[in-house]
């Protein structure tokens, strides 16, 4: 039963992530996109967690991880790219 | 106890969703970038805060609980520097502008 519910929300949260890469394309601005981009990280993060749970593969959980850690940069450094207009000093 | 403590976790991924579904919709039909990105930080906290504690709960006093209580303190810690850095950016931005 447990499996059953965290399915549907796994695949409530991939409907949820295509709805968000909507803004990401249309977005007027370049900020609508970062921010598009960064809640897609966060769910795709938390999607990871519930497949490492569903599959009993605890390893997958080191992904998310990485994952949080990659879209963290990511967000870091095309923000101070739009702030600045260049990366390093 | 056991289907108890299913039915708990699951609740808990519920109200989780719940919050996602929330952040998008606030994503999609907000007219601002800073009202769009008062939306989405609200779902990033509350919505991965709540999965993952469903996630813990599923998953008892294991090692693999702590890695999860470890993700969520880094997505807690990251987003709101996130979300003050694009902040920034965008007033900057817009004091260009004038």
């Amino acid at each position: 039963m447990l499996e059953m519910g965290i399915w549907l929300i796994l695949i409530a949260l991939a409907i949820l992530s295509f709805a968000s890469l909507y803004r990401s394309i249309k977005g007027p601005s370049v900020a609508d996109r970062i921010i598009a981009i960064n809640v897609i990280s966060t769910k795709v993060t938390v999607m990871i967690l519930l497949i490492s749970i569903v599959l009993n593969q605890t390893g997958y959980m080191d992904v998310a991880l990485i994952y949080a850690l990659v879209g963290f940069i990511t967000t870091l450094s095309v923000s101070k790219y739009l702030a600045k207009g260049k990366l390093y000093e | 106890m056991s289907i108890l403590r299913d039915l708990l976790s699951l609740t808990f991924m519920a109200g989780g969703l719940f919050f996602f579904f929330v952040g998008t919709v606030g994503l999609i039909r907000l007219p601002d970038v800073l009202t769009r990105m008062h939306a989405t930080t609200k779902c990033d906290t509350l919505g991965a805060g709540l999965i993952v504690v469903g996630v813990v709960l599923y998953l008892g006093f294991t090692l693999a609980s702590l890695k999860a209580l470890l993700i969520l303190a880094f997505i807690w810690l990251t987003n709101p520097t996130a979300a003050h850095i694009i902040a920034k950016a965008v007033v900057q931005k817009d004091k260009e502008k004038l």
